[in-house]
């Protein structure tokens, strides 16, 4: 953290000639081996860790992934195969990387919450939070970018589907959207261009994670009691030893899961229909992004009204940015002076409604809209028919067999008519992501600037080392 | 257990996101009874006879419409395949697998002095031959409808749990009706309809078959326009241009075993797996020690940790 004296000594000949020249030896050991770090942080906090492990773990097995593959629509999948064919453990770079990408989210979806939780994103860490955001932001892209490199039948209907959305955008949408493409349709020149982009972003992302952990590393780590450090002596330990073993404790039980679905169910997490080369020509059934997009898809979705003269397809892009756009706004909407909510009993439980919000929003995500979740009575039958004097009408019955019947002596009369199925009135997967998108932008656009003003915090402790020590042990803490 | 907790959430986050389900109204297909031995765990095994079964069979009847242009000869014969012999750790040594490849003849990829092209027996480094020269002959040959190459056919159905895609041919295979199940009228119009009943007990509705495709309950389509009942009860599935293939007895298997329609579903949804994963068996020897070895790690992790903040109240 900046203020603190760095204890680094060269030691050698060579250290001390290279520490007057560019200390980046001192650097490294005031940040990463003496720096102070709060003794009370719990497991939550691993996943910064864990997430630089598995930047890591792409970029290697991405670039080796680059060696082999070749990006031309006739032979992208067919490369993709080879690789898990014929390349020496090609099968396990490949799977590596595929996993990865859902372990990456799944660990910075954790770190997020996380950083939502304790109030992370709190004076004086906003560029910390923003600079997060940034690497977000720049996930999602390359997940989407390298979703399409396998060239199946997600991979291109997906990516139609995601760049149609910029075609939304009144004036410049179609430009944008034919700049993304480059060209008239999603093709070779586009699967070439995903490829350059989705090998550049992870160095970006890299560049960003340094800014991220200096960020960090300016004001120091958040801890789950939200006090900062007063008493360097009785608050903070060193990181190494102390965080580097709990930190790669973490890590290990993180590449177990990982290992797990690398070695037994690979493609458990992706979509099947992946595995069928790309064609233009059939659109499948579903089209359904990866798990870790659809709380995104799912706001998308639920927008079906226009509003003003705002149409229901571009109202939809603005809320799925929104909803992201949200997050850089976050450290100024919430209007709480206490960070951890711990101490917020009211703000805690509308927080874990925020969890609950987004994975029903991933539920619906993955769901056809249409489909009922709660039905409200019994489908009918509806018979549609025009009778022999030629007038239209239609009547609708519980049974099958008096509507078969009635539907056979109207055609019997000369009449003609038809059978159909009348929808019983359901709760739908469309209006459940309707009000979880509704709870998502109430969260951060009412509810935390309101509770700020108006809860009253509780058991708050004074310094960090008082809660340790202290017999004011705050209640119902979410860990340790 | 509370640093249990975060990965507890995840995993059901992820079971969550899981629930994405894109086949419309086919029946969920069916793992054999005492499910497969590949999909095990922690060391599934396939089956090494069953695949040589299965090979015959993709062989003797669905390569007649069905390519499997990501698989070469030599693969056959590799670790982990139907045909692997410790004897030949070179798959292009071993003389079933050369043999096998010999039976079919292939164009050189080099032609001769003249520029003309050569044709020669296939050798263990060719791929698999395909049954249509193009996309227009396969369709000409099949009434307008495309067989689909199966190299990845049981990594493209199912929902990518190990076994899937396998329960998804064997159910396909043996989950057409049976010969008498289909039956026929002529309408007073003098057309001769194909039709299925269906019953509850007593009667429910009836599916007329169209010309050129037939009814499975796995296959996902939609039955309503052919049925003829109560809608909300259509049944499951839809229909497909491939007619039922495995009848009992239609291969006669080299090594003795009965060629019941079930058996060879068995066996070619056994070889399919395998060759939409040919490196599984690599994958599925070393998961375990990888495990063990990240659970020991990990163990002797979680003790450094204890003795390192052993004197820290935190």
């Amino acid at each position: 953290m900046s203020g603190h004296e760095s204890t680094y000594e060269p030691k050698s000949g060579f250290t001390k000639w290279l520490d007057n020249r560019l200390p980046i030896v001192r650097l490294a050991h005031d940040s990463f081996v003496d720096f102070p770090t709060p003794k009370n942080l719990n497991y939550w906090y691993t996943f910064g860790g864990i997430l630089a492990v598995c930047l890591v773990i792409q970029i290697i097995t991405g670039v080796v992934l680059a060696m082999h593959y070749t990006a031309t629509v006739d032979e992208a999948f067919g490369s993709v195969e080879r690789i898990m064919r014929d390349v020496p453990y090609g099968w396990l770079i490949r799977n590596i990387h595929m996993v990865g990408a859902s372990m990456f989210f799944l660990a910075v979806y954790v770190h997020m919450f996380r950083g939502l939780y304790y109030g992370s994103y709190k004076a004086p860490r906003e560029v910390l939070w923003l600079l997060g955001c940034v690497i977000f932001l720049l996930m999602m892209a390359t997940a989407f970018l390298g979703y399409m490199l396998p060239w199946g039948q997600m991979s291109l209907h997906g990516a139609n589907v995601i760049i149609n959305l910029f075609g939304a955008i009144p004036l410049v949408g179609e430009s944008i959207q034919a700049w993304l493409m480059g060209g008239p349709s999603v093709g070779n020149q586009t699967l070439q261009r995903f490829f350059s982009l989705h090998y550049l972003l992870p160095f970006m992302i890299a560049g960003v994670v340094i800014l991220h952990i200096w960020a960090l590393h300016v004001p120091g780590n958040n801890n789950p009691t939200g006090q900062e450090v007063q008493d360097v002596e009785k608050d903070t330990v060193p990181f190494h030893p102390y965080y580097t073993v709990k930190d790669g404790f973490a890590i290990v039980v993180f590449l177990i899961i990982f290992a797990a679905f690398v070695f037994y169910a690979p493609n458990v997490l992706g979509h099947a229909d992946n595995y069928i080369e790309a064609n233009p020509l059939v659109t499948p059934a579903h089209i359904v992004p990866e798990w870790y997009l659809l709380p995104f898809y799912a706001i998308l979705r639920a927008i079906t009204f226009n509003i003003g003269p705002i149409d229901a397809k571009l109202l939809g892009v603005i809320f799925m940015f929104g909803s992201i756009a949200v997050l850089f706004a976050l450290p100024w909407l919430d209007t709480s002076k206490v960070k951890s909510m711990r101490y917020r009993p009211v703000a805690k439980q509308f927080f874990f409604g925020f969890v609950v919000a987004c994975l029903l929003l991933s539920w619906c995500g993955a769901e056809n809209p249409d489909n009922p979740i709660i039905k409200m009575g019994e489908d009918k039958l509806i018979v549609t028919y025009t009778d022999a004097a030629g007038l239209e009408g239609s009547r609708v019955f519980e049974e099958y067999a008096p509507a078969s019947q009635f539907r056979e002596e109207t055609v019997t009369a000369g009449g003609t008519a038809s059978l159909g199925i009348q929808v019983a009135p359901a709760f739908r997967f469309l209006h459940l992501s309707q009000l979880m998108t509704l709870y998502y932008f109430a969260y951060f656009l009412i509810i935390l600037p309101w509770l700020g003003l108006r809860e009253r915090p509780k058991g708050e402790p004074d310094s960090i080392h008082q809660s340790i020590l202290g017999n004011e042990a705050p209640a119902a803490a979410p860990a340790e | 257990m509370k640093f249990l907790r975060p990965l507890i959430i995840g995993l059901g986050a992820l079971a969550i996101g899981l629930t994405a389900d894109a086949a419309g109204g086919a029946k969920k297909s069916k793992a054999p009874e005492g499910g497969w031995p590949f999909a095990k765990v922690p060391a599934g095994q396939l089956d090494q006879q069953s695949m040589q079964r299965g090979f015959q069979v993709y062989k003797e009847v669905c390569a007649s419409c069905h390519g499997m242009k990501l698989l070469s000869y030599r693969n056959l014969g590799e670790p982990g395949g139907p045909f692997y012999d410790d004897a030949y750790p070179n798959a292009n040594d071993n003389p079933l697998v050369k043999a096998i490849a010999a039976e079919y003849e292939v164009m050189d990829a080099t032609p001769d002095e003249f520029g003309d092209p050569v044709f020669r027996p296939a050798i263990p480094a060719d791929t698999f031959r395909e049954p249509y020269p193009n996309e227009q002959a396969a369709r000409a040959a099949n009434g307008g409808a495309l067989p689909p190459d199966l190299s990845v056919i049981t990594k493209a159905r199912g929902k990518g749990a190990e076994g899937d895609g396998a329960s998804y041919v064997y159910s396909l295979m043996k989950g057409y009706p049976s010969f008498d199940e289909v039956k026929f009228r002529e309408e007073p119009n003098g057309e001769f309809v194909n039709y299925l009943e269906f019953d509850d007990g007593e009667k429910v509705g009836e599916l007329i078959q169209p010309i050129g495709v037939y009814y499975n309950p796995y296959f996902a389509g939609d039955t309503a326009p052919q049925w003829s009942g109560d809608p909300r009860h259509k049944p499951y599935g839809g229909f497909l241009a491939m007619p039922a293939q495995l009848p009992d007895g239609r291969v006669e298997y080299m090594d003795g075993t009965e060629a019941t329609t079930a058996q060879m579903a068995y066996d070619v949804a056994m070889f399919l797996h395998w060759a939409g994963d040919p490196k599984q068996v690599q994958r599925k020897s070393l998961a375990l020690p990888v495990m063990i070895y990240l659970v020991l790690l990990s163990i002797l992790l979680w003790f450094s940790y204890k003795r390192i903040w052993r004197n820290v109240a935190h």
